[in-house]
């Protein structure tokens, strides 16, 4: 899976607060949720955003609450990947539960800037900045984890 | 094989005689638990997937108290969807308004949560029963959903870090002033997907009530858990509500650990955490002229009849400054009822607190009690993210619930030495 997008760049310790403020927790409709989409760090955002962009961050992004609305949200509004240098642990596995991508580079954190624009390789890890000509490599998922994210997601697997 | 606590109830859980840290392994589940923010999403992915009935009617614990009583028609309608799930699938531990209490407080007091279980919970502070001795940690929605199907659950088996705290504890110092400590030298990073083992003397002499929030904050390192080993005061704790065998298990001597943090609790003074993270805590003499809108008291953090104790004896005879309002929230009906008993309530009243049934409310800037643009809070809360009670440009401090009383009756941050 290739995927192509303008990077969003936020700094360490984003958390499922500003990603989905709790206001708006009573509903679980991923549209409504992505109208609110990073409200709480950047209103702007909503509006800036296109479909199959990138959001870039550093370290422990997703840290805070277990919502499971804060990487549905991040999906529904289109983002199509989100990088970090690391992730705290309850998003990370959101994330792969429901088949948001994410990937773990400390170097694509530290070098990638706001709106550059990146071509991704899901699958090999590999993420191609287009604007800086770098490459950088994402830690290598372990085989379990691979096995669900084939397989689209915890419930797909558990069906199997 | 020499285990800690965590990986003996982890090797059990997964039918092995031995795991390793970075083992990936499938658990079996002895709770489930989910509430009205979690919960709907959770049965939607449930049905979805095709579920017909959950593995085990007694396992899965549903609790509507984030948006609770309904705040809006929004809310109402979500915790309607755990009300007829529950009814639909005989649910035994459904807890409507009126007996619902906040999970991590209420769990425990009913004997739910045991010593020895694995117990996964749609809430990020299902971390808090470890402090019975058990496996205890936060998943997602769809965790629960295919927990709800299978009875089971995958984990990454955690290194464990093993905090050891010594030392007799300063005047006003609790076991949030403890918890505060850690995450303020460790960082909200500093156990991500780690397990958080608390020991020493003063962790033993410390009550139920100071383990269970120390253990609840553990996910505000980035902790995947926090574990008290089980003694005489757990077990005096659970013998009364268990309803149910249990396990008690215990760290080898040898056992390995990814490190050992030592604490010296002589040198810990009551602090307060400032915005917008957990971590980032000062001293509560040096936290400088902080003035207040808002005192609030309560929480999974610190909601429990010591707590309230505790804040009572700063209110008893005092008023609440007149430019704060102040909320007291007992974390469920027994809580606030055993209040009522000693008179506690009285005390708040007569102090001018309000006083709230049982409701996750402002923690999370839910209702009951949001801040507008500008305004400041003192909480004993877990949580002081950007827009965490209210408007993104309000702000949270965090205490213990000594600090939080004697900063309403004072209008600023202070100790209650400066009554």
């Amino acid at each position: 899976m290739i995927l192509k997008g303008k990077v969003h760049k936020y700094g360490d310790d984003v958390n499922t607060d500003e990603i989905i403020p709790a206001r708006y927790l009573n509903t679980i409709n991923p549209e409504e949720l992505a109208k609110h989409c990073m409200e709480d760090i950047d209103k702007e955002f909503v509006k800036k955003v296109s479909s199959r962009d990138v959001i870039v961050a550093g370290k422990n992004f997703g840290c805070g609450s277990s919502r499971e609305h804060a990487p549905l949200c991040i999906k529904a509004v289109g983002v199509s990947c989100v990088i970090a240098e690391s992730f705290a642990r309850i998003f990370f596995r959101n994330a792969i539960n429901i088949g948001l991508p994410i990937l773990e580079s400390k170097e694509a954190s530290n070098k990638i800037k706001n709106g550059d624009e990146l071509e991704i390789n899901i699958k090999e890890g590999k993420i191609k900045n287009l604007t800086s000509h770098q490459t950088y490599s994402a830690n290598p998922f372990p085989d379990f984890l691979l096995k669900i994210i084939s397989s689209d997601g915890l419930l797909k697997y558990i069906k199997r | 094989m020499a285990m800690n606590i965590t990986e003996k109830i982890l090797a059990q859980g997964c039918g092995k005689k031995s795991v390793a840290p970075g083992d990936f392994i499938e658990c079996n589940v002895d709770i489930a638990l989910s509430n009205d923010v979690t919960a709907p999403l959770a049965i939607e992915e449930f049905k979805k997937a095709g579920g017909k009935r959950v593995f085990d009617k007694d396992k899965i614990v549903l609790v509507p108290d984030h948006f609770c009583p309904n705040k809006d028609i929004k809310s109402a309608e979500q915790v309607k969807i755990l009300r007829e799930f529950a009814k639909e699938q005989k649910i035994k531990h459904f807890f409507e308004v009126g007996v619902m209490g906040i999970e991590h407080a209420l769990l425990p007091e009913e004997g739910i949560v045991l010593p020895g279980d694995i117990i996964i919970g749609a809430d990020s502070h299902t971390c808090t029963y470890g402090a019975l001795g058990a496996f205890a940690t936060g998943v997602g929605s769809t965790d629960v959903a295919a927990c709800m199907i299978t009875g089971k659950v995958w984990f990454k088996v955690p290194s464990t870090i093993k905090f050891i705290f010594n030392g007799k504890l300063n005047k006003w110092v609790t076991g949030k002033d403890l918890i505060l400590y850690l995450i303020g030298d460790i960082g909200v990073d500093g156990a991500n997907y780690k397990a958080i083992e608390l020991t020493g003397e003063t962790i033993k002499n410390l009550t139920m009530s100071d383990r269970f929030t120390m253990c609840n904050m553990a996910i505000e390192a980035g902790g995947k858990s926090g574990i008290i080993a089980p003694d005489k005061k757990t077990i005096d704790y659970v013998e009364s509500r268990a309803e149910r065998p249990y396990e008690i298990y215990e760290s080898d001597k040898n056992a390995k650990y990814e490190k050992v943090i030592e604490y010296d609790c002589s040198k810990i003074e009551p602090l307060v955490a400032f915005p917008p993270l957990p971590s980032n805590t000062r001293q509560v003499k040096e936290a400088g002229n902080i003035k207040i809108d808002q005192s609030v008291i309560g929480s999974c953090t610190n909601g429990r009849i010591e707590d309230l104790r505790l804040a009572a004896k700063i209110f008893k005879g005092r008023k609440v400054h007149h430019d704060v309002r102040t909320i007291i929230f007992p974390a469920t009906q027994k809580i606030y009822l055993q209040a009522i008993k000693e008179g506690l309530i009285e005390i708040f009243i007569n102090s001018g607190c309000a006083v709230s049934t049982p409701t996750c409310g402002p923690c999370l800037g839910g209702h009951m009690g949001i801040l507008a643009k500008g305004e400041r809070a003192i909480a004993t809360t877990n949580r002081n993210f950007i827009g965490r009670m209210g408007h993104p440009e309000s702000e949270v401090y965090l205490s213990n619930p000594a600090v939080a009383a004697a900063s309403a009756i004072t209008g600023k941050i202070s100790l209650p030495d400066d009554l």
